[in-house]
C-alpha cells in the first residue's frame, strides 16, 4: 500500500481539477460524484496509512518522492511524514472533511456555482492535508498559504455581492502578514540548520546546548507563531475570521472552524521540541492565547448574527489551544484541536441547518422557538453546546480541563482568565441556544414554513454529535482515573528524542480547580439560558441600563475601525506620497524633465540667433571679428 | 546546410532580422499576410531554438553552441563576432523566442493600422534581444544592446496611446544616457586590454587600482540598471508601459528588463568581482527600497496596466537583491525569478490588453463584476495574479524564496535584515494585486453604461485560450519543477560567484562572525553536494 500514499493529497486535488474544468459541462451528478468521492476514497487511504505507521516500531513512515526546490546548499524535497501528530490530524481532516462535503451536497444544491463550490472544497482538502503530511517547512508552507487561498477564494464564493469580496481579501491579506512570520521563520531556521527539513531540524535542536542557540531559535519560534495568529486568528490577527463568515456555513464549518484555523496550533506541536526549548516563546504563547480566548469571548456575548457568535467562539477556543501549548501541554491543546474539530464542526452546521430552516435568516433576534420544527438539529446542537461548555463527561470537559490544569501549574493568573473566558463561553452558548430554539417564534411567517433538514445534512450532525459527546475518552486526565492516552500516543512526534519532558509534573488540586470551573460554566449557562429563553428582552433592558458597555461588545471594541483609520489609511497615504511626491516631482521633475527642459530652453535660446537672414549673421561676425580684434591687438 | 550547422546561433539571431526585412517589402494592403508571416515565422525559430538549443547536450563548461570569428578593428582594437548559448542565458534565449510568438498571437487584433510594418519591427526587436543575449564580445554586445531601443522606440512612438511621444522619448533618451557613460568606460577599458574579449578585459581591469575599477562596474552598473529598473532610475518604465501597445509592454516587461539583469550576472560582477563585491550593499539596499517602494506605488494606482508596470519595480527589485546576496541560491534565484518575471509579468500585459481591447479602458473604477461577464478570462487572471504574488507550487515562490534565503545568508551587514524588509514585499505584492482583483472582477456587475463592465460582451476566444494555456502549464511545472529551468545555471552561477569571492579583500564587506557560517554554506554549494552539512546555530551566533 506504501506506493499509493502519496495520492492522500493528491486524489483531492484531481477531484478539484476536475470539477473546476469540466465540472459545470458534467452536471451536478458527476460533481457530487467525483467530489464527495475523492475525499472518501483520502479517507479509505488515510486510515490504511494511519495503521501501516501505527503498526511501525517507532512509528514513523517517511515517504519522499523526488526533490522540489535545489540549488546551492538547498535541498527541500517532496516528502511525506505519517506519525502520530500528522497521522491523527490528517484523520481528522478527511474524516470532517468528508462529513462536510456530504453535508453541502444538500446545502448547496441550488447553488448556481455548484462545481465552483466542490473544486474550491476539494482544493482545500489538497492544501490542508499537504499542509500536515509535509516534510518540510517550505512544504507545510505550500500547505498553509493554498489554504489561504481557498478560504479567501471560498470567503468570496458569493462574490457577485458587496460583502463577500472584501472579507475574502481581508482574510488572504491578514493571513498573508502571518505568513510573513513564517517566511522570516524560515530563512531563520535555515540560516542555523541549513536545512529545511523538519526532522533534520528538531533532532539538531535536540542535540544543542541549550544556552547556545536560544537568541536564535526564540526569534524563530516567535515569528512562527506570528503566522499562527495569522492563520489561527490570534490577536492581533485575528480580525479576518469573523468576517469570513460571509462564505456559505460548510466553509465556516470545515475551514474557519474544524481544520484550517488550527493549523496554527498543530505548526506549534511539529515543532514542539524548539518551542520547548524557548520559554520566552512559550510564555508569549501562552498569554497571547489566554488574552484572546477571553477577549473574543466577551466579543462573542451580544452578537445577533448566529454565525458571528460561533466565530467569536472559534477564536476564543483557539485562544485556549495556545494557553495549552503555552503550558507546554502539547499533547493538551491537540487534545482540543481534536475535540473542538467535532462540537465546533456540528454547532456550525447545526446553525446552518437551523438557517436554511429560517430561509437565510441569521439573526438570532427573529429566530425562536425551533425546537418544535428542527428536532434532530436541535437535539444535535444540544450536545455540540454541552461539549463546548465542558459539561462533565463530554469530550469538550476533559480538554478544557487539562489546559486550565496546566495553565494552573504555569501561573494561577493564566486559569483564572481561562475560567472567565469559560464562564462567557457558557453564557452565551446557552444565549445562542435559547434564542434560537425556545421561546416563542419571532418571525412567524419563516416558523411556519420552517422544517428539518435533509438526511444528506443531518447525519453528519448525528455523526459529530456522538464524537462530540463520547470522543473525550480518549484524554481522559491522570486526576479522573484515566491516563492521558492522547499524550502517551503523541509523545514520540512531540519530544522527538529530547530527554527533558514536555509536560512539567502533575501536581495540584486537579479536582478541585476542575470543580470550580465546571460549576461557574454551569451558573452562567444557566445564566444565558434562563434571560433569553424567552426572547431578548433582558439583553434590550440591559443595553438600557449600560449602554456604553453594550455599545462596544457589540461594535467588537471598535477594532475594524481602529485598523482602517491608524493603519490602512496612513499607508495609502504614504503610497500615494511616495508616488506623487518622489516619482512625479523629484525624480521625473526635477532628474528627468528639469534637463530636459533645460536642453530644449537652452536650445530654444540658442535658435534665437539662428534668424536665417544674412545681415544678422554679418553683423553678429562683425561684432566678433571686432571683439577678436580688441583682444589680440589691445 | 554546412553553413547552417556551423552557424545555428547567427541563424537563430538574424533569421528574424531577414524576415523582417521580406515583411516590410510587402505592400500595406497585404499587411494582414504580413501579420501572419510573422507569427509563423517567429514560431518556427522557437520550435528551432527549442530543439536545438535543449537537443544539445551542453560542453564541459556549460557551452550549448558558441561561434567565434574575427570581425573587424575598432580605432586599432579587434572586435570578434563571438556568440554562444550557455548556462547563463540558454533559457533567458528560450524566453524571448518562446515572447515573441506567443505576444504576436496574443495581440492579434489589438492594432488596426501599419500590421505589417509592425510585425517587421517586432522581427528586428527579436534580433536585437537574441543577438544581446549570446552576445560574447563586449562591442558586440553594446551594437544589440543599442540596437534593441530603435524598434522598440517606434513601437512605442507610432502605436502608443495619448502620450506616446513622450513616453518614447523618455525610454530612448533615459537608455541612451546610461549607455553612452557606459560606452566610454567600455572604451578606456578596451584600451588598456586591448580588445572587447570580456575575458581579457576583466583581467586587465584587476590590474587597475581599486578606485578606478569602482568607477568602470559604476559606469557598466547604471546602464544595466536604468534597463532593469533599479530604483530611482525607474520613471521611464511607467511611461513606456502606459503607452506601449501591448505587444510592446510584454516584451518590454518580458525580455527589455532581463537584459539589465543578464548585464550584471553576464559582465558586470564577474569582469569587477572586488568593485561589485564592494557595491553589493548599497545595490542591495537600492534593491530592498526598488521592492517595498514598487509595491507602494503600485498599490495606489488607478490604471491596471500602471499597476503592473510598478509591480515589475518591484519583482525586479527581487532579482536585483538575489544578484546583489553573491550567493548560490540567491543568484540562482534571481535567475529564476527573471524568468518568472517574464512569464507572469507578460502574461498579465498580455491579459489586461485582452481586457482593454474589449472595453477601451484600463480604469480599476470603470470596472466591478467582470467575473459575471468573463469567467474563463477571471480564472486565468487569478492564476496568473497567484503566480504573481508568489504563491507556492507557482514560479513566483521559488524564485522569491530562494532570493530571500540567499540574501538572509549572504553575510554582509544589514544583510538579515534586507531579507526580512524584502518580505514585507510579499506582503504588499498580495495587497496590490488582489485588492486591483477584487475591485475589477469580484462585486456586484458594474452597470453604468459608460463602465468598463457594460462594453464587455464576450469571454475569451479559443486563440486567446491558446496563448494563456502554456504560460498557466508553465507557471505550474517552474513552481512543481525549478530544476529544470535552474539546472543549466547551476555551475557557472557556482563557478563565477567562487571567482568572485576568491581573492581575499572581501573582509571589509562581510562581517567576522556571519563570514564563517556563509562560507560553510556556499562551500557545499560549490561543492555540488546537496547533502548539507549544516554550521549549527551556535557557530552561526557565536
Amino acid at each position: 500500500m506504501n506506493k499509493y500514499y502519496w495520492l492522500i493529497p493528491i486524489l483531492p486535488l484531481l477531484g478539484a481539477a476536475f470539477n473546476g474544468m469540466l465540472g459545470k459541462r458534467a452536471g451536478k451528478g458527476s460533481v457530487t460524484a467525483v467530489g464527495v468521492g475523492v475525499v472518501l476514497a483520502s479517507l479509505l487511504l488515510a486510515f490504511s496509512a494511519f495503521f501501516a505507521m501505527k503498526a511501525l516500531p517507532d512509528h514513523r513512515l517517511v515517504l519522499n518522492y523526488g526533490e522540489w526546490m535545489l540549488t546551492g546548499s538547498m535541498a527541500v524535497p517532496f516528502g511525506l511524514v505519517i506519525d502520530p501528530l500528522s497521522g491523527t490530524m490528517m484523520l481528522i481532516v478527511a474524516g470532517v472533511g468528508f462529513l462536510i462535503h456530504l453535508y453541502s451536497v444538500g446545502y448547496m444544491h441550488a447553488e448556481e456555482g455548484y462545481a465552483r463550490f466542490f473544486s474550491y472544497l476539494n482544493l482545500f482538502v489538497f492544501f490542508m492535508l499537504t499542509l500536515i503530511l509535509g516534510s518540510s517547512l517550505p512544504l507545510m508552507f505550500v500547505g498553509w498559504e493554498g489554504v489561504g487561498l481557498c478560504s479567501y477564494l471560498l470567503i468570496g464564493y458569493y462574490f457577485e455581492t458587496d460583502f463577500a469580496p472584501q472579507a475574502g481579501l481581508k482574510a488572504f491579506l491578514f493571513n498573508r502578514v502571518g505568513d510573513l512570520g513564517v517566511s522570516i521563520g524560515m530563512l531563520v531556521l535555515f540560516a542555523a540548520f541549513g536545512t529545511l527539513t523538519i526532522s533534520d531540524i528538531l533532532t539538531q535542536a535536540g542535540h544543542l546546548a541549550p544556552e547556545a542557540s536560544f537568541g536564535i531559535l526564540t526569534f524563530a519560534t516567535l515569528m512562527l507563531f506570528v503566522g499562527a495568529t495569522g492563520k489561527s486568528a490570534q490577536i492581533p490577527l485575528y480580525l479576518w475570521l469573523p468576517d469570513a463568515m460571509a462564505g456559505p456555513t460548510p466553509v465556516s464549518a470545515l475551514i474557519h472552524a474544524a481544520t484550517m484555523v488550527t493549523s496554527g496550533i498543530y505548526m506549534i506541536c511539529r515543532l514542539a521540541p524548539l518551542y520547548t526549548l524557548t520559554p520566552i516563546s512559550l510564555d508569549v504563547v501562552a498569554w497571547v492565547g489566554a488574552a484572546t480566548a477571553l477577549f473574543a469571548a466577551t466579543i462573542g456575548l451580544f452578537q445577533r448574527d448566529i454565525k458571528k457568535v460561533l466565530a467569536y467562539s472559534t477564536v476564543s477556543q483557539l485562544g485556549y489551544m495556545f494557553l495549552g501549548l503555552g503550558a507546554a501541554g502539547f499533547a493538551a491543546g491537540f487534545f482540543h484541536v481534536f475535540t473542538h474539530a467535532w462540537f465546533k464542526a456540528l454547532l456550525f452546521l447545526g446553525a446552518g441547518s437551523a438557517i436554511t430552516a429560517m430561509h437565510h435568516e441569521q439573526d438570532l433576534f427573529k429566530m425562536g422557538g425551533l425546537k418544535n420544527k428542527t428536532k434532530i438539529t436541535f437535539i444535535t446542537m444540544v450536545a455540540g453546546t454541552v461539549a463546548i461548555m465542558g459539561f462533565p463527561g463530554t469530550s469538550g470537559f476533559f480538554s478544557k480541563d487539562e489546559i486550565l490544569y496546566l495553565a494552573y501549574l504555569k501561573s494561577p493568573a493564566l486559569w483564572a482568565v481561562g475560567v472567565v473566558a469559560a464562564c462567557c463561553t457558557s453564557f452565551y452558548m446557552w444565549r445562542l441556544m435559547a434564542l434560537a430554539f425556545w421561546g416563542e417564534p419571532r418571525d412567524h411567517h419563516a416558523y411556519e414554513h420552517a422544517h428539518e433538514s435533509p438526511l444528506s445534512m443531518t447525519v453528519p450532525l448525528m455523526v459529530l454529535a456522538v464524537g462530540s459527546l463520547f470522543w473525550g475518552f480518549w484524554g481522559v486526565p491522570e486526576a479522573f482515573g484515566g491516563h492521558f492516552a492522547i499524550g502517551e500516543w503523541l509523545k514520540p512526534a512531540l519530544t522527538y528524542g529530547q530527554t527533558h519532558a514536555a509536560h512539567g509534573h502533575h501536581e495540584g488540586p486537579a479536582v478541585l480547580l476542575a470543580a470550580i470551573s465546571t460549576t461557574l460554566g454551569l451558573v452562567f449557562g444557566f445564566l444565558g439560558w434562563s434571560k433569553y429563553k424567552n426572547g431578548p428582552a433582558w439583553e434590550l433592558a440591559f443595553a438600557e441600563k449600560f449602554p456604553t458597555v453594550h455599545r462596544v461588545l457589540v461594535n467588537k471594541y471598535y477594532v475594524d475601525e481602529g485598523v482602517e483609520l491608524y493603519l490602512l489609511r496612513p499607508i495609502r497615504w504614504f503610497g500615494n506620497l511616495m508616488w506623487k511626491l518622489f516619482d512625479v516631482i523629484i525624480i521625473d521633475g526635477v532628474g528627468v524633465n528639469l534637463p530636459g527642459a533645460l536642453a530644449r530652453v537652452s536650445g530654444d535660446f540658442t535658435a534665437l540667433f539662428q534668424t536665417g537672414r544674412v545681415r544678422n549673421y554679418a553683423l553678429s561676425m562683425a561684432l566678433g571679428a571686432a571683439i577678436l580684434l580688441y583682444v589680440f591687438l589691445k | 546546410m554546412t553553413w547552417l550547422n556551423l552557424h545555428p546561433l547567427t541563424f537563430l539571431v538574424f533569421a528574424p532580422t531577414v524576415l523582417g526585412f521580406l515583411l516590410m517589402a510587402l505592400p500595406h494592403a497585404l499587411g494582414k499576410l504580413a501579420r501572419l508571416l510573422g507569427f509563423l515565422g517567429a514560431l518556427a525559430i522557437f520550435v528551432l531554438s527549442l530543439a536545438w538549443l535543449l537537443g544539445h547536450a551542453p560542453a564541459a563548461g556549460g557551452t550549448v553552441m558558441a561561434e567565434r570569428t574575427p570581425w573587424f578593428t575598432l580605432v586599432g582594437l579587434p572586435v570578434d563576432y563571438a556568440l554562444a548559448v550557455d548556462g547563463l542565458n540558454l533559457w533567458l534565449v528560450l524566453l524571448t523566442t518562446f515572447l515573441v510568438p506567443l505576444t504576436m498571437l496574443g495581440t492579434w487584433n489589438s492594432l488596426k493600422d501599419r500590421l505589417g510594418t509592425f510585425a517587421a519591427l517586432f522581427l528586428l526587436l527579436e534580433t536585437g534581444m537574441l543577438g544581446a543575449l549570446v552576445a560574447q564580445d563586449l562591442f558586440v554586445f553594446y551594437l544589440f544592446w543599442e540596437a534593441m531601443l530603435i524598434p522598440m522606440y517606434f513601437m512605442i512612438g507610432v502605436w502608443g496611446g495619448d502620450e506616446r511621444r513622450y513616453a518614447a522619448n523618455k525610454f530612448f533618451l533615459y537608455t541612451l544616457s546610461g549607455s553612452l557613460l557606459w560606452l566610454v568606460a567600455l572604451l578606456y577599458l578596451a584600451n588598456k586590454a586591448g580588445g572587447f574579449n570580456p575575458a581579457v578585459m576583466a583581467q586587465a581591469a584587476s590590474a587597475l587600482p581599486f578606485g578606478v575599477q569602482g568607477w568602470l562596474f559604476i559606469a557598466f552598473a547604471v546602464a544595466f540598471a536604468i534597463k532593469v529598473p533599479l530604483f530611482p532610475l525607474h520613471t521611464w518604465l511607467p511611461d513606456a508601459h502606459v503607452q506601449a501597445p501591448t505587444a510592446g509592454s510584454v516584451i518590454l516587461a518580458g525580455v527589455l528588463l532581463k537584459l539589465g539583469g543578464y548585464g550584471f550576472i553576464r559582465f558586470a560582477i564577474p569582469m569587477f568581482p572586488q568593485a561589485a563585491m564592494h557595491y553589493a550593499k548599497p545595490i542591495a539596499l537600492l534593491s530592498v527600497i526598488a521592492i517595498v517602494y514598487g509595491a507602494l506605488v503600485a498599490m495606489v494606482q488607478r490604471d491596471i496596466k500602471k499597476l503592473v508596470a510598478y509591480s515589475s519595480v518591484s519583482h525586479m527589485g527581487f532579482v536585483m537583491l538575489g544578484l546583489a546576496s553573491m550567493t548560490v541560491i540567491g543568484t540562482q534565484g534571481a535567475m529564476l525569478q527573471m524568468l518568472n518575471h517574464g512569464i507572469s509579468t507578460g502574461a498579465l500585459f498580455l491579459l489586461v490588453g485582452m481586457l482593454y481591447d474589449r472595453a477601451h479602458t484600463r480604469m480599476i473604477a470603470d470596472f466591478g463584476g467582470v467575473a459575471v461577464k468573463m469567467p474563463i478570462f477571471t480564472t486565468f487572471f487569478m492564476i496568473v495574479t497567484l503566480s504573481s504574488i508568489g504563491l507556492p507550487l507557482t514560479n513566483g515562490f521559488v524564485g522569491e524564496f530562494w532570493i530571500l534565503n540567499g540574501t538572509f545568508l549572504s553575510g554582509f551587514q544589514w544583510g538579515r535584515l534586507y531579507a526580512c524588509l524584502a518580505t514585507s514585499g510579499v506582503v504588499l505584492g498580495a495587497v496590490y494585486m488582489l485588492w486591483m482583483f477584487m475591485r475589477v472582477f469580484w462585486g456586484p456587475e458594474n452597470k453604468d453604461e459608460d463602465s468598463g463592465t457594460h462594453h464587455l460582451h464576450s469571454d475569451l476566444n479559443a486563440r486567446e485560450i491558446a496563448v494563456m494555456l502554456p504560460v498557466v502549464v508553465l507557471i505550474v511545472w517552474m513552481g512543481v519543477h525549478p530544476k529544470t529551468f535552474v539546472a543549466a545555471s547551476e555551475t557557472p552561477v557556482t563557478a563565477l560567484l567562487q571567482e568572485v569571492k576568491a581573492p581575499a579583500p572581501r573582509t571589509f564587506i562581510l562581517t567576522p562572525a556571519v563570514h564563517e557560517a556563509s562560507e560553510a554554506h556556499e562551500a557545499v554549494g560549490a561543492a555540488g553536494a546537496h547533502a548539507p552539512e549544516a554550521p549549527t546555530a551556535h557557530e552561526v551566533h557565536q
